[in-house]
């Protein structure tokens, strides 16, 4: 008995470490590769990750075809922005939800989760059109704005009114008898008793943002303002098929986020589940 | 309880006139709504009001430059006589019933392997979930690489394992599909590991050691006990992957841009190519909206298959 169960753990380890491989190869493979000279990437043996030898030429090709500092930079302003905001945005609608009386607000509340599953593209066009009428096209505020007021916002309302209901009435109340207003109460009660949520939120926030790619591909096509996605199908095109260049580019793209993820993994887990949408 | 501390204050307050306690209740409403109306105006606009303005968009001709003309159904109908329609719609229904179903048995099994605390099962679970969270752009692209037809990984494997004639995975009519789904099951499927992995916490230990004492195998304790209570789990699951896969856009603008021969091209894509290529709004909003019906025919369905099956006691 005792044996079998030896056996059986081994070949579940044996299990989880191929699939493991299959898990982390291509990014183990991107970051490799990155480092590598064409000669060893056309030439070699693709499971061979080791480069030799070690270049950093193709970063320094990328930062000449195209300006990845000034993408870097924009996409840190649009991932650290729109979560801050729709954050801050989505906890005083919470907080108004959870604890606050007005007129229609389970009605409102109602009407605010029929969008949570909506799709985004058929929202697309009309945004489009908007920010057109706006004059809004390749400025950051056409980045930002829409991707504050957008399904996930729903989401994020939704998941601080469930946070802000497991807090004990009893703080607000003696902080309301002692005449602090409501905005009191939400600023120094709501939130800092909300830390782990609001941290989730936030570092599921910027990865949303960062890896976004569908809406700023549209309202972007100025370099100074693109952010690192859409920047990445640009040199996709401008080195064709340069798998050196492509993959020091594809490096910087994922490389913050996997930092972040192994920082916070915690917060990761917390927090994917009320992104919805595969976290996408 | 807030109606009495509301009460207190106000005896407290000694303002027992009828008017002011109007005017208290009007400024509480007033906070209130303080609260709520920056996100409600912003959703009102980006959502609301662009759901309207994109049905309107739809009954009509527009190509941005010029004003849009009424066309009526015209769009719709337009879509069912096009060719390049049907087939987007064939192929993405060929993404959710190859990548959903997969999709979700990986997650389950990964997520069953892992519930439990042994050495580097932390590692396990966070090298499973990390595909999901990167962008879908950038790994595409070394997916590209991945399934390059000649120096590849996946062909060099297969051909140090002797296969002569390995497949031309993207460039091929055949496998293009099968290549992508790979790659969409490879990185969505860790995502809903982390879903099963929280259904299973909600599983009560003691019905496994009932199980045991009654000489139940693991196997059996798995198909008996853990798979059907974690079905709440699985339909929630099942229909956000489902929403997930019928969205596939990324992978195919960055792997294949609809190739070969359209093969690869998904109803969203086409919407796109559409939309901000040809420039025709009234028509890809007209398909946008199509795919929007589908989607909520699809969900409706899987959630009315849980309550009956809910009915029946399972």
């Amino acid at each position: 008995m005792k044996r079998k169960a030896r056996v059986s753990t081994v070949i579940l380890y044996v299990i989880l470490i191929f699939l493991a491989i299959m898990m982390i190869y291509p990014f183990v493979w991107s970051v490799t590769a990155s480092f590598k000279t064409s000669r060893q990437i056309y030439g070699g043996n693709p499971l061979d990750l080791i480069p030799r030898p070690f270049t950093l030429n193709n970063y320094k090709r990328v930062l000449e075809l195209l300006p990845f500092g000034r993408f870097l930079l924009n996409s840190m302003l649009l991932a650290t922005v729109v979560p801050v905001i729709s954050i801050v945005l989505a906890s005083m609608a919470a907080y108004a939800f959870a604890r606050l009386e007005f007129r229609g607000r389970d009605v409102i509340f109602m009407l605010l989760l029929g969008v949570m599953m909506l799709p985004g593209h058929v929202t697309l066009i009309p945004r489009y059109a908007l920010m057109i009428k706006l004059g809004w096209v390749n400025r950051y505020i056409a980045l930002i704005i829409p991707a504050v007021f957008s399904a996930s916002l729903v989401f994020k309302i939704f998941f601080m009114r469930q946070h802000f209901l497991s807090i004990p009435r009893d703080l607000e109340e003696a902080a309301l008898i002692d005449g602090c207003s409501q905005w009191g109460v939400w600023r120094n009660i709501m939130m800092p008793n909300s830390k782990p949520a609001l941290a989730a939120l936030a570092i599921i926030g910027f990865k949303t943002e960062w890896n976004s790619f569908l809406w700023p591909n549209i309202v972007i096509n100025d370099f100074m303002k693109m952010p690192i996605q859409v920047g990445l199908t640009y040199l996709q095109s401008n080195a064709q098929s340069s798998w050196d260049i492509l993959m020091a580019g594809t490096t910087i793209a994922i490389v913050p986020v996997i930092l972040i993820f192994i920082c916070f993994q915690q917060y990761f887990m917390a927090g994917s589940l009320t992104s919805g949408m595969g976290g996408r | 309880m807030r109606h009495k501390v509301d009460g207190v204050l106000a005896t407290f307050g000694g303002s027992p006139k009828p008017r002011s306690k109007r005017r208290n209740a009007l400024r509480r409403e007033l906070t209130a709504w303080s609260f709520v109306l920056p996100s409600l105006i912003g959703l009102g606009i980006f959502v609301y009001g662009s759901l309207v303005y994109s049905m309107y968009i739809s009954f009509t001709g527009w190509d941005l430059l010029t004003p849009p003309k009424w066309v009526g159904l015209a769009n719709y109908a337009r879509a069912f006589r096009d060719p390049n329609f049907i087939q987007c719609l064939g192929n993405t229904v060929y993404f959710v019933v190859a990548i959903v179903p997969l999709g979700i048995i990986l997650a389950m099994a990964m997520a069953i392997a892992l519930n439990k605390e042994r050495p580097g099962f932390k590692f396990f679970r966070g090298a499973f979930y990390m595909p999901s969270i990167t962008s879908t752009v950038a790994i595409g692209m070394v997916w590209l690489w991945i399934f390059n037809p000649d120096q590849g990984v996946f062909n060099t494997i297969l051909q140090f394992f002797g296969v002569a004639d390995p497949p031309r995975w993207l460039e091929s009519v055949k496998w293009a599909k099968p290549a992508l789904s790979i790659m969409r099951i490879w990185q969505v499927s860790g995502y809903y590991m982390i879903m099963y992995l929280t259904g299973l916490q909600n599983i009560p230990k003691d019905l496994y050691e009932a199980a045991e004492i009654d000489g139940a195998t693991k196997w059996q304790q798995i198909k008996n006990i853990t798979v059907p209570l974690l079905a709440n789990t699985t339909v929630f699951a099942t229909i956000m992957l489902t929403i997930e896969a019928f969205n596939i856009f990324e992978a195919v603008y960055v792997m294949t841009e609809g190739r070969p021969g359209g093969t690869t091209n998904t109803i969203l894509y086409y919407i796109y190519t559409q939309a901000f290529e040809r420039y025709r709004m009234g028509y890809a909003s007209a398909m946008a909206w199509i795919l929007f019906a589908i989607l909520f025919v699809v969900t409706l369905v899987q959630f009315n298959t849980r309550r009956k099956r809910e009915e029946i006691g399972y």
